[in-house]
C-alpha cells in the first residue's frame, strides 16, 4: 500500500460523529527496517546505499517500484541490486528474488555484508553465508528461475495469455507469494507485518524469452510494459517494494524505453566508465561512471523532492558505494 | 483547483464551458497535476464525474484531493464519483483468474487487437446514471477523467482503437449529454516516434478532437529547482474568438496547488 502511515483520519469521518469525539489514539505501525518519510508519511525503506537514498527523496516507498537502467557490464546495477537484498536481510525483510542469467542462490551467497560501526556496537547479521532466518526456513522466499517451473508452461499452453510465458509465470509467483505470506492484508495478522523486497534481474534480456532488446521491431514489444504495469498493480496493493534492473543499452526502441520508465516510480541509469572514453578523461578520474536519475516519484502528494542538482557521478571503493555531486565532490550529496 | 489556473482558462465551478473536451498532455514531464485540479473542480462544480484511474491507485488521487479540499471517498459514497481502478483489477485479468463480468472494461487486456469497446460501454453507463445520492440531488452535466490515455499504448492497444474510443466518448458525453471530457496523454520526444504505434500519433489525432489543450513541457533552457516547467495553453476558435489562441506560462508546482506566471517573472529571477 503506498499510503501515508498516519494522518489520513480526517477522511474517515463518517459524518454522524460530533466533532468532540475523541479520537482513538492510534497505534502507528512500526515495521522494521521502515520509516516515515518527512515530507509526506509515506513509508520508506532503505535501497541499501545511503546516498542513493538521497538522491531519490529519503528511500523507496513501500509500494513502489525503483528501475535501474543497467550499465554495459551489468556489474554496479548487479552491485546495487545485491545492496538492495543484503538492507533486507539485515532489516528482516522477506526477500524474492528472480533472476534468469545467474542461480538466484548464487546472487544470494555473495551479498555484501553490513558495515560494522564499532561506536555503535552493532551486532554483525550473518548476512554473508546465512541468509535465512534460520528459527523460520520460509522466511527466505525462494529465489525463483522460470526454467525449474515446467508445470506453469503446461497450464498456460492452453489459452492465449498477454504475457509470454516466463514473465506469466514469475508474476503468478510473485502474487501467490504475496498472497499467502499476507502482504496485501488478506490473511489475519497472526504474525508482525513485514516488508516484501522483490528483486528482478535483467528483465527485457532475452534470457527471459523477450526480444525487445535484440529487435527494432520486437515481436513482444508490450510484453516487459504488460508485466510492469500488472508489477505496479501487485505493489499498490501489498507491503512491498520492487528493485528491477533493465539493459536498457540494448533497448533499441526510445519509445518503449520511455514506456518503461513511466511505468516505473522511480527510476535511475547508471552509465559506467569502464571501456569508454570517459575512463581517461581527467575530469572524471575519481569516479567509476554517471547516475542519472530519470524519474522521481509523486505519490500521495503534488509535488516531489526537487533535488538539488542532475549532474550525479558514483564510485565503488571497498567499503562503499557513494554517489556525488559531480561538481562538487567534497560536499556529499 | 488552482485559482490561478481558473483565471487563467477563465473558469470557476460556478461558471464554466459545457461540452468541452479538454487535452492535457505532456513530453519529458509530469502533467498529472492538472489531472488534479480538474478532478477538484468538478467535483466542487457538483457534476456527475467518472474518473478512469488507469495508473494509480484510487488512495493516491485521493490523498491528494485532501490537500485540495475535496473528499474522493464521500464523493464516492454519495454516488458523485464513479472511479475505475484500473490497476487493482487488471492483475486478475492479465493473469486470466477473472472473467467475471465485472472485467468487461478491461477486456483489452485480454485481447489487445479487440479494441475499447468493453471501456466505453462502462463509461457510457456511468454517464448516463441518475443522480440518485441523498435525498435524490441530481447532479450538474457529467465529466469523464482519464488518467492517463497513453498507457494503454502499453498495453497493446492500438492508435486507432484509442482514438475510435475518444471519438465515442466525445460523441455520448460532450455532444449528447453536454458535459466535459478531460484527457491526459504522455507523449514521447519528437524524434524517438517514427513508426505508426506511438503516444505521439495519438496526442496529434486528439488535439484535432480538442477545443482546449494543456501541453506541459520542461524548460527549454535546462533544468531548474524553482520553476519546474512550462505550460502552453492552446484554445482552438470559438464564437468570441475568431482564430486560435496560445500562450505559454511557467509554473511551480507546491504542496497544496502549483501557481502560474508569466514566463520570466518566477521569484527566482526577479
Amino acid at each position: 500500500m503506498a499510503a501515508p502511515v498516519s494522518g489520513m483520519a480526517g477522511s474517515t469521518s463518517t459524518g454522524n460523529a460530533t466533532s468532540f469525539q475523541k479520537k482513538p489514539r492510534r497505534k502507528l505501525v512500526s515495521i522494521p527496517g521502515t520509516r516515515p518519510s518527512v515530507q509526506n508519511g509515506q513509508l520508506l525503506v532503505s535501497s541499501g546505499v545511503s546516498s542513493l537514498d538521497y538522491v531519490i527523496g529519503g528511500g523507496l516507498a513501500v509500494g513502489t517500484l525503483l528501475l535501474v537502467e543497467e550499465d554495459r557490464y551489468d556489474s554496479y546495477s548487479h552491485m546495487l541490486l545485491r545492496y538492495f537484498l543484503a538492507e533486507g536481510v539485515v532489516c528482516g525483510h522477506e526477500l524474492f528474488l528472480a533472476s534468469a542469467r545467474d542461480h538466484p542462490d548464487e546472487i544470494v551467497q555473495e551479498l555484501p555484508s553490513p558495515i560494522v560501526d564499532d561506536v555503535a556496537g552493532m551486532k554483525i547479521s550473518e548476512g554473508q553465508s546465512q541468509p535465512s532466518d534460520p528459527e523460520n526456513p520460509d522466511t527466505m522466499k525462494i529465489a525463483w528461475r522460470y526454467q525449474n517451473q515446467p508445470r506453469y508452461i503446461l497450464f498456460l499452453s492452453c489459452s492465449f495469455s498477454p504475457l509470454p510465458v516466463p514473465y506469466h509465470a514469475l508474476l503468478k509467483s510473485i502474487q501467490t507469494v504475496i498472497r499467502k505470506e499476507g502482504f496485501d492484508g488478506s490473511t489475519p495478522q497472526s504474525k508482525v507485518r513485514n516488508v516484501l523486497r522483490l528483486g528482478l534481474h535483467s528483465l527485457g534480456s532475452v534470457l527471459w524469452g523477450d526480444d525487445v532488446c535484440c529487435k527494432d521491431n520486437p515481436a513482444h514489444c508490450h510484453a516487459l510494459t504488460t508485466f510492469l504495469y500488472a508489477l505496479r498493480g501487485l505493489l499498490r496493493t501489498s507491503l512491498s517494494v520492487a528493485m528491477v534492473t533493465v539493459p536498457s543499452h540494448l533497448i533499441q526502441n526510445r519509445a518503449v524505453m520511455g514506456r518503461i520508465i513511466r511505468l516505473s516510480d522511480t527510476a535511475i541509469a547508471l552509465e559506467s566508465f569502464r571501456g569508454s572514453e570517459k575512463e581517461t578523461n581527467p575530469l572524471y578520474k575519481d569516479y567509476h561512471g554517471l547516475l542519472h536519475v530519470r524519474q522521481l516519484p509523486r505519490l500521495n502528494c503534488l509535488s516531489c523532492e526537487v533535488p538539488d542538482t542532475k549532474d550525479l557521478a558514483f564510485k565503488l571503493k571497498r567499503k562503499q558505494f557513494t554517489i556525488e555531486s559531480r561538481w562538487f565532490p567534497s560536499m556529499a550529496v | 483547483m488552482f485559482p490561478e489556473l481558473n483565471s487563467i482558462l477563465n473558469s470557476t465551478p460556478d461558471s464554466f464551458k459545457s461540452s468541452d473536451f479538454i487535452l492535457v498532455s505532456d513530453r519529458r514531464a509530469d502533467a498529472s497535476f492538472l489531472i488534479h485540479h480538474h478532478l477538484s473542480f468538478y467535483l466542487r462544480a457538483g457534476c456527475k464525474v467518472c474518473f478512469l484511474g488507469l495508473v494509480q491507485s484510487f488512495s493516491h488521487y485521493s490523498a491528494v484531493s485532501q490537500r485540495l479540499g475535496v473528499s474522493l471517498a464521500q464523493a464516492r459514497e454519495k454516488g458523485q464519483l464513479v472511479f475505475f481502478e484500473g490497476l487493482k483489477n487488471s492483475i486478475g485479468v492479465i493473469l486470466q483468474e477473472d472473467t467475471s463480468q465485472e472485467t468487461q472494461p478491461l477486456s483489452y487486456l485480454r485481447t489487445p487487437g479487440a479494441g475499447l469497446e468493453g471501456l466505453f460501454r462502462f463509461v457510457e453507463r456511468s454517464v448516463r446514471q441518475s443522480g440518485d445520492g441523498y435525498a435524490g440531488e441530481s447532479w450538474g452535466p457529467p465529466v469523464l477523467l482519464i488518467d492517463d490515455l497513453s498507457v494503454l499504448l502499453s498495453l497493446g492497444v492500438s492508435v486507432g482503437a484509442i482514438l475510435d474510443f475518444t471519438l465515442y466518448c466525445q460523441a455520448a458525453v460532450c455532444s449528447e449529454l453536454q458535459g466535459n471530457v478531460v484527457i491526459l496523454v504522455r507523449c514521447e520526444e519528437e524524434d524517438a516516434d517514427d513508426d505508426e504505434e506511438g503516444s505521439n500519433l495519438l496526442q496529434r489525432g486528439l488535439v484535432h478532437q480538442c477545443n482546449l489543450a494543456l501541453h506541459v513541457e520542461g524548460l527549454p533552457t535546462g533544468y531548474c529547482r524553482d520553476i519546474h516547467g512550462q505550460m502552453e495553453v492552446w484554445w482552438r476558435q470559438g464564437e468570441e474568438t475568431i482564430y486560435n489562441q496560445r500562450k505559454i506560462f511557467h509554473f511551480k508546482v507546491h504542496d497544496k496547488g502549483a501557481s502560474f506566471f508569466a514566463r520570466g517573472t518566477s521569484s527566482a529571477v526577479l
